[in-house]
């Protein structure tokens, strides 16, 4: 009994003190009083660099936080208990978090710098006169591939995909609209279909791509490919940026029947408990230069027109990631289809998956 | 019995505290989600749907690895915790088979991939003694290796509790009486340990049942759980109805494997 | 006792070698100059520089430390009276039922649990927060300390409550005199699984922390969209490397001062 007892007397004690340490620690770095805001974004989707400036600039103190998914995300601000200020849904969330009335309607005039945005990447169907979003950043969906570790493949056209040669060398991304998308688009239909005669078609087609797959994973593959384990992945331009920054041997391409333009973007959501200091980071954000430097260290691509200046023209002027007008008019933005189509789509994949060897 | 019971009532109404908030509140939360559909009407559709193939086949092969890792997971688990018993240190020895849990999972499940793969120290092993390079990574082994390696501390803790309190003088009993080894393992040892086998197999089975991540990471999502199911319900397709009516399932398959695995003999945990 | 044999040994290193591969794996990449988990370039000490320079790295260790001990010493204190509680129940199948619901929170997928604690903070009113995320860890941590501990009272023969009672030992004493004591293994082996299933949680935390509040796991799991940075392979060796100093010392201290137990289960 008393070794019970002193046991958890200690515990107590090194909690105690532990505890003691952490306020010294929050106390230091001023995360407590004072003006500030929380930032809540993706994990490592920003310039640590630039959150110090906007902090010696404008006095106000950012909290950052991160979520690994929209739908994680759009839970924590729909329960409430959270007082997020800025926040960096994807299109298709924009549009549900609309429509729980999540999110507060954007005043322009706190925002001077939003005319730097490319005016292609405004007014979008998923936030018609961009009133509740601003892009952050965008990109498209293709195929990355090594061609080291290929026999000469190429990947214009998507169906390369199902050719024989590929046997077990696909990685898949895991994520029900960009791979049933893939089928849809090498059938020529919308990548927005709701008919499920053509889903039906789709996902037929998609099971004979069964003997090539790999595997089905998340973000993962960016290292697979990196190190040479994978060969072909199915991936968005952002991944594909960072597995050609590790490695030479990678490349990116965009079959020419189409793909989905996609957008990840800045929101006030109603939690927000300083609106005020919401407004001035977006503002600041999308000031050219700190555009520029965040696009660099993120590697994606920015919608802000006047920040590609002051970009490496090695960047601004690949193809890949910044594909001219004549390149876009294929690409579709994803619409909101609705919970219950969207739960067509995922039950599709499963099976697909399921069907896998 | 009740005059035995050193506790009185009161002092348990923590413990039942607990139950009602987070055990039966949820299932009671869980269970009402069921009977709702996407638009929110009352329905039974989502049972209807649960019985068609492809949850009926998921389920049929969540339960086949939920098997596989269980069973390689106690046949690695029983030696070691044996063994461990007849160690000098062997508190600290079982302390030692805790720790590596106490490293983050993902982490682990990171420093695997780089272990299985093709250029990894285990294809390089395998090169070296002439196998040749092998796909490791995306097949039934590495994912049931990999969920046996994550099990295995769980497994080895309520066996070695049961061993541990074997009275050695019964072994040289056994002994002094003419048992061979075996004998004295299957006549004396095993019956013994039951009780802890039997929940070690609860705590591994019935997770494993709703392993995901794993899933995912190693196996490149050509094994599929019900928890990946479940998972995929709440945070993708975003309908609770039909998470809620798989974990409903979940639930009960629970309770079935707990009576089946509870002994005749006092009916309780084992 | 007699000492192991050959075969014994070389199994028990295998399973050893097995369980820690993967942490040193990690451990030697965080000595490595280039940015990911293969191809060694050259050795480096910048990881550990940047751990200890990222305060709020630092904060969120410590918050998963604090929440790790805490929820683990009120978790196994809630569980043990629950197992006693289920152990003298009279009714069989209300004990099988009761250990049945225990059970529940074990098998439940961490995304249901993390979900329906959600929705049940914010109805009572909860903060999300430090204050929720401890609350939860406990909750789900009770079950596994009750399966731990219920075996250990179970084989405990019943003539040893009731001889110390013949002999005039209050209840009080009977519980911690007689029961305690030997049950304690089981109490030690349900904290320390606690404070397993505590450092390991990432789904339940994630739904029910505030902002403001993390935990490492949920740190590394937003760090995945864009890689893991070898910052955090630094991090897991020092927590590593102080785990193992605290055990050794915490057992060599504790086989010093002759404690009968030696290092508790």
């Amino acid at each position: 009994m008393r070794g019970l007892i002193s046991s958890a007397f200690v515990i107590i004690l090194v909690s105690g003190l532990l505890l003691f340490t952490n306020y010294q620690l929050e106390h230091k770095t001023g995360r407590v009083g004072k003006d500030t805001i929380t930032v809540y974004n993706w994990g490592e989707y920003i310039d640590p660099d630039l959150l110090k400036q906007f902090e010696e600039e404008e006095g106000i103190k950012v909290i950052y936080e991160t979520f690994d998914s929209n739908e994680g995300m759009m839970g924590k601000i729909e329960q409430g208990g959270t007082a997020y200020d800025v926040t960096v849904p994807s299109e298709y969330a924009v549009q549900m978090m609309e429509e729980k009335d999540l999110l507060l309607p954007l005043d322009f005039s706190k925002i001077p710098n939003v005319t730097h945005i490319d005016p292609y990447f405004m007014n979008l169907p998923f936030d018609p006169d961009n009133k509740y979003s601003i892009p952050y950043f965008w990109g498209t969906v293709g195929i990355a591939y090594n061609a080291s570790l290929l026999e000469g493949q190429t990947f214009e056209s998507w169906e390369s995909l199902w050719d024989a040669s590929l046997r077990q060398k696909l990685i898949l991304v895991d994520s029900a609209r960009e791979v049933i998308g893939v089928s849809l688009n090498s059938l020529g239909y919308s990548l927005n279909s709701t008919s499920l005669q053509e889903l039906k078609e789709a996902t037929d087609k998609l099971e004979t791509m069964g003997p090539n797959v790999k595997a089905v994973i998340g973000d993962e593959v960016t290292q697979l490919m990196i190190n040479n384990e994978a060969s072909v992945a199915l991936t968005w331009s952002g991944q594909a940026a960072d597995m050609i920054s590790e490695n030479d041997d990678i490349n990116y391409i965009v079959p020419e029947e189409g793909s989905n333009l996609w957008f990840d973007n800045i929101v006030i959501p109603r939690t927000s408990t300083n609106v005020e200091g919401a407004y001035k980071f977006i503002n600041f954000m999308l000031d050219p230069k700190v555009a520029a430097q965040n696009a660099e260290y993120v590697g994606y691509s920015t919608p802000n027109t006047a920040a590609l200046p002051f970009m490496d023209e090695e960047i601004t002027e690949d193809e890949r990631f910044y594909p001219d007008e004549k390149a876009r008019e294929n690409f579709e933005v994803y619409e909101n289809l609705g919970l219950e189509t969207l739960g067509v789509y995922n039950e599709l994949f499963l099976k697909f998956k399921m069907g896998l060897r | 019995m009740r005059s035995k019971n050193p506790l009185r009532f009161i002092y348990a109404t923590p413990y039942a505290a607990w139950l009602l908030l987070f055990v039966l509140a949820p299932i009671a939360v869980i269970v009402y989600y069921s009977f709702f559909d996407l638009s929110g009407h009352l329905t039974l559709a989502n049972y209807r749907n649960f019985f068609t193939s492809i949850y009926f086949k998921l389920t049929l092969s969540s339960f086949w690895y939920a098997f596989l890792i269980t069973f390689f997971a106690l046949l690695i688990s029983y030696p070691t915790a044996y063994f461990l018993t007849k160690t000098k240190h062997k508190q600290l020895w079982l302390l030692l088979i805790i720790i590596p849990s106490w490293i983050n999972l993902l982490l682990k499940t990171y420093a695997f991939i780089g272990l299985m793969g093709i250029y990894g120290p285990i294809n390089g092993f395998l090169e070296a003694v002439g196998i040749g390079n092998q796909q490791i990574l995306f097949t039934d082994f590495s994912f049931v290796f990999v969920s046996v390696y994550i099990f295995i501390p769980f497994m080895i803790l309520p066996i070695f509790n049961s061993l541990d309190k074997i009275n050695p003088t019964l072994l040289d009993a056994s002994k002094d009486l003419g048992a061979n080894a075996w004998v004295t393992f299957k006549r004396v040892i095993w019956p013994m340990t039951t009780d802890g086998v039997k929940s070690g197999i609860q705590v591994v089975f019935i997770p494993a049942l709703s392993l995901f991540m794993v899933t995912r990471l190693i196996a490149g999502n050509k094994v599929m759980t019900l928890g990946t199911a479940i998972e995929q319900q709440f945070l993708v397709t975003q309908n609770w109805g039909m998470g809620s009516t798989i974990a409903v399932f979940l639930i009960i398959f629970m309770f079935l494997i707990m009576i089946l695995t509870s002994g005749k003999k006092g009916g309780i945990i084992k | 006792m007699k000492k192991l044999g050959i075969m014994p040994r070389t199994y028990l290193a295998a399973v050893f070698v097995i369980l820690y591969a993967p942490i040193f794996y990690l451990i030697y990449y965080s000595f490595n100059s280039g940015g990911g988990m293969s191809h060694f370039e050259s050795f480096t000490l910048e990881h550990y520089q940047a751990v200890f320079q990222d305060t709020r790295l630092l904060i969120i260790v410590l918050n998963t430390v604090i929440i790790a001990l805490l929820s683990a010493l009120l978790s196994t204190t809630i569980g043990v009276i629950g197992a006693l509680a289920i152990y003298f129940m009279k009714n069989k199948s209300a004990r099988q039922t009761v250990l049945s619901l225990n059970n529940i929170l074990i098998v439940s997928p961490d995304v249901i649990i993390g979900a329906s604690f959600l929705i049940l903070f914010t109805l009572i009113g909860v903060k999300l927060g430090f204050a929720s995320v401890l609350i939860s860890h406990i909750a789900f941590s009770i079950p596994i300390v009750v399966i731990m501990v219920l075996p250990k009272l179970l084989e405990m023969s019943t003539t040893l409550i009731d001889a110390a009672l013949d002999l005039g030992a209050s209840r009080k004493d009977v519980l911690t005199r007689v029961i305690l004591p030997y049950i304690k293994p089981g109490i030690f082996a349900g904290f320390f699984l606690a404070l397993t299933y505590s450092l390991d949680d990432f789904a339940v935390t994630f739904f029910v922390t505030g902002n403001g509040f993390s935990t490492l796991s949920v740190e590394i799991y937003s760090m995945a969209r864009t890689g893991i940075t070898l910052t955090i392979n630094a991090l897991s060796g020092l927590i590593f490397l102080i785990t193992m100093v605290l055990v050794l010392g915490y057992y060599i201290i504790g086989n010093k001062a002759k404690s009968p137990q030696g290092v508790k289960k």
